[in-house]
């Protein structure tokens, strides 16, 4: 359905080049949901904005690869094209629903605008839409809260109304940017459920962005993992929670507190399992692989030369000199 | 989770209850108010003409006949000084609207497209800004000739820099506001993007900037009718009376003192106004 290739968006500051998207290539196909995972500025965001066309450009600025969509590259498409592809073919669901949507405007009038700009809608069909929409996402007395304001509601209720503008022109692919972040883990069930059940219903691809792998266990179908702006890992979802390759991911899924009930002294008290060390500062990235400093089993070779993705497995690629020896 | 709407009058009365929560900004609007409404209601009041000429009575200090006496020409102040009121008010008013029809659109497009287009706008606005703006004002309707609409022009060509600048400030931190970027991830178009999302959010100090904006063109006015540039006889504004007036300085103090008093109430209010609706619109503002 979506595939990327290639990809490399860059940042130009002052201090430096800094490859934000760093040849990372991905594809999603209807009604998957890809999990793409990594901490916080590892490039997870900005390649959903790429892909979107919707990076900031004065810094930053796509400067290499494909966007294959339905046949077409979305990086050869003028603006007028792309506004059509942007809400219609492909959407976005944002992280923080206490500041994506317009305080002055009523929720209603947001939502119509989606279909009012796709569909043409006249506006009472696109009232009548928007409350089904709301409907939808499951908003109780959604004909009321039409004529609401943004700050008359909870974050859960705009990040439903977020999810719903989504949604409103029945896109084929869906980015969503750690969609659930900022709300608590009681909302965050509810949302991922109801985004499963939508996506069901409707066949939408997902990619869902987050640093929670707790939320991959639960929705993905399949995982990438990021790191300083490149891909370093990727597999079917079980598989890689079975047999992380990668150091990183390994780190990753070693840091998920555990609760557990033990007896005697030590019951329960394990200290958290961390990864040593901080991300290199991505205008300095240094030569060979970008994790070498903070990895446990790094060589000589892990430091001089950056490591290939390559498929270990059927379905699981790995960009590790050592992955190997990590399977095993 | 139910919806927490407060009814019309409930929110009415948070939102002016910070604007009356000034007295100088009350002072300011009844200031405003009054002096509105007089000037609106002007021929309804019975008062005698203002252009009636009474030689015999000429310069009459203040009686029971002539509230405020007369001028040289014999005409009642007291009823000049209302249909001033209408001419000062009136074009001061335009003049800012036209000023902010020019400006906003110009901040609005320049600060959201950035580039050439608001390089080029911001330099042509700091020619304007160059000069200061009583001169300017002189200057332009000294070329464009004696008259009220050319008065008018004058004012607002020096006062669209104001508003520009001050819409292109809102725009540059809203363009990059969640909602904005929101907006482009279902397709919307930049013109829907500029007037829906980012207009709505940047036009508070606009508001305030307005009511400040009047005083400024009422003082503009009144030099541009006083060295005799604005108003034309018949037609006469407050600017123009403190010029006939001032000839009589010692004989009939009054021709003076009433149009200049009335120059200062106006600007008091208005300049008072726009302070309170400053309180009222920031969201910043401590509520008690």
């Amino acid at each position: 359905m979506l595939e990327v290739i290639d990809l490399h968006t860059d940042l130009l500051l002052r201090g430096g080049t800094v490859r934000a998207v760093d040849g990372v290539s991905m594809r999603v196909d209807a009604g998957e949901t890809l999990g793409v995972v990594g901490e916080s500025g590892c490039g997870k965001s900005m390649l959903a904005l790429s892909i979107l066309r919707l990076v900031p450009t004065p810094p930053a600025k796509i400067t290499g690869g494909r966007i294959m969509f339905k046949g077409k590259d979305l990086l050869a498409l003028n603006d007028a094209e792309m506004r059509k592809i942007r809400g219609a073919d492909i959407s976005m669901i944002f992280q923080e629903p206490m500041t994506s949507l317009n305080p002055v405007v009523t929720i209603g009038r947001q939502l119509a605008e989606a279909v009012r700009l796709h569909q043409h809608l006249s506006r009472r069909d696109a009232a009548d839409k928007t409350v089904e929409m709301l409907r939808l996402v499951r908003m109780p007395e959604a004909e009321r809260r039409v004529h609401d304001y943004p700050h008359h509601m909870s974050g859960g209720m705009r990040q439903r109304v977020m999810i719903a503008m989504a949604l409103s022109c029945n896109p084929k692919v869906i980015l969503a940017d750690e969609p659930t972040t900022a709300l608590d883990v009681t909302i965050q069930a509810q949302l991922l459920d109801l985004m499963g059940q939508l996506q069901e219903k409707l066949g939408t691809a997902m990619v869902l962005i987050t640093h929670d792998m707790g939320l991959i266990a639960e929705n993905a179908d399949r995982v990438m993992v990021m790191y300083a702006g490149m891909k370093v890992e990727e597999a079917e979802v079980n598989e890689l929670f079975a047999n992380p390759l990668h150091p990183y991911t390994r780190g990753l899924l070693g840091s998920i507190p555990h609760l557990e009930l033990g007896s005697g002294a030590d019951s329960g008290r394990k200290r958290l399992q961390e990864i040593e060390g901080n991300v290199p500062s991505l205008q300095n990235l240094p030569a060979g692989c970008a994790f070498a400093a903070r990895c446990p089993h790094a060589t000589a070779q892990c430091r001089e030369l950056v490591p290939p993705l390559e498929q270990w497995s059927p379905g699981h690629w790995a960009a590790c000199w050592h992955a190997a020896a990590g399977a095993a | 989770m139910t919806s927490c709407r407060k009814s019309l009058v409930a929110r009415a009365q948070l939102v002016f209850g910070r604007f009356a929560r000034s007295r100088l900004a009350l002072a300011g609007l009844v200031l405003v108010v009054v002096l509105v409404a007089t000037a609106a209601i002007a021929p309804l009041m019975g008062l005698q003409s203002p252009d009636e000429i009474d030689t015999l009575a000429m310069l009459s200090s203040p009686s029971s006949d002539h509230l405020l006496g007369t001028d040289d020409l014999g005409r009642d102040t007291f009823s000049r000084l209302i249909h001033g009121a209408r001419v000062s008010l009136s074009a001061s008013v335009a003049a800012v609207a036209l000023a902010m029809l020019v400006g906003v659109p110009l901040g609005l497009v320049a600060g959201y497209v950035g580039g050439a287009l608001d390089e080029g706008v911001m330099r042509m606005l700091d020619a304007v800004m160059a000069l200061p703006p009583l001169v300017l004002a002189l200057t332009i309707a000294a070329v464009l000739g004696p008259g009220m609409i050319n008065g008018m022009l004058a004012i607002a060509v020096v006062a669209v820099p104001t508003f520009t600048r001050l819409v292109r400030g809102q725009v540059l931190s809203i363009k990059h506001d969640d909602y904005v970027t929101a907006a482009r991830s279902i397709g919307a178009p930049r013109r829907v993007i500029i007037f829906r999302h980012v207009l709505p959010n940047a036009i508070n100090p606009v508001i305030v900037q307005g009511a400040l904006g009047i005083g400024f063109a009422i003082i503009t006015e009144s030099s541009l009718s006083f060295i005799g540039l604005g108003a034309q006889p018949p037609t006469s504004s407050w600017g123009s009376m403190v010029q006939v007036g001032f000839q009589y300085l010692e004989l009939a103090p009054w021709l003076v003192m009433a149009p200049a008093l009335l120059i200062f109430a106006a600007v008091l209010g208005f300049n008072l106004l726009g302070e309170g609706l400053r309180e009222m619109l920031d969201p910043n503002a401590r509520s008690r």
